[in-house]
């Protein structure tokens, strides 16, 4: 995980398209400049970055489900919960699930794990588009590569 | 068994917090309820899930930016209830 650089997600643990379902990884890093300021004395990881690594928990899945046809882009944040702190050095087990797939736009439910006890869960809704440029599509490739996107499912 | 009027007027009042007595067939859900691209996802979905159908957004939306259809085709809610019978009837149709 590099904070600054929002690389939330470190390793794809498991990764069901038919069952539309993934299991991610996230190790948080026991040092980050976001830490000095979220807080001095009592670092903690802030509640909109564990909803951003639900969010990109959530896209690996889309990205997967879509075949990295589509770009899944977050749109909407719904009954976000922070049920406990995340601190550095901990290790996430986050899971989403994919709970509808409409035209044009994606729901999802994900939850966060600490030690197997829920820190966080959220509903997401995402739009899909198509990469708007090369760039993009080149750039999540490499992000899929980095975190171990089992390439079967993108070319079977 | 409710109209299908009935139904979506009812999902878009509890979903947009709009009166339903303000709701009426020939309401332009964009234009007359002021409902924007965002919510109207949450009313697709609630749609999707009470039908057991895909409302085909991306291809209304498509219609409409290359002049072939108007918003109205889609969005006065008479004429998306309109759409909304003939997916049901096409899914049981295929079924």
């Amino acid at each position: 995980m590099q904070l600054e650089y929002f690389h939330m997600i470190d390793r794809i643990v498991d990764l069901k398209v038919d069952e539309k379902t993934i299991v991610v990884e996230a190790q948080v890093p026991k040092e980050s400049t976001v830490f000095e300021g979220h807080f001095p004395g009592y670092p903690l990881m802030p509640g909109v970055l564990l909803i951003e690594s639900m969010a990109q928990a959530s896209g690996f899945l889309l990205l997967g489900v879509l075949k990295f046809e589509r770009m899944p882009i977050l749109a909407a944040v719904k009954e976000a919960k922070v049920r406990g702190s995340v601190f550095p050095g901990d290790l996430m087990s986050i899971e989403a699930s994919l709970t509808h797939e409409g035209s044009g736009y994606a729901m999802t439910e994900a939850k966060i794990r600490v030690g197997g006890k829920i820190r966080a869960n959220s509903s997401l809704t995402f739009t899909l588009i198509p990469f708007p440029n090369a760039d993009m599509r080149g750039y999540m490739a490499k992000v899929a590569e980095r975190v171990g996107f089992p390439q079967q499912v993108v070319s079977p | 068994m409710s109209s299908t009027f009935d139904q979506v007027a009812t999902i878009i009042a509890e979903t947009c917090d709009i009166p339903r007595d303000t709701i009426t067939p020939d309401s332009h859900a964009i234009d007359d309820l002021g409902i924007d691209s965002l919510d109207f996802l949450d009313i697709a979905f609630a749609i999707d899930k009470q039908f057991g159908i895909k409302l085909p957004l991306e291809k209304w939306t498509q219609e409409v930016n290359d002049g072939k259809a108007t918003t109205e085709q889609y969005f006065v809610l008479k004429n998306l209830c309109a759409r909304i019978d003939e997916l049901v009837a096409a899914k049981g149709a295929s079924a």
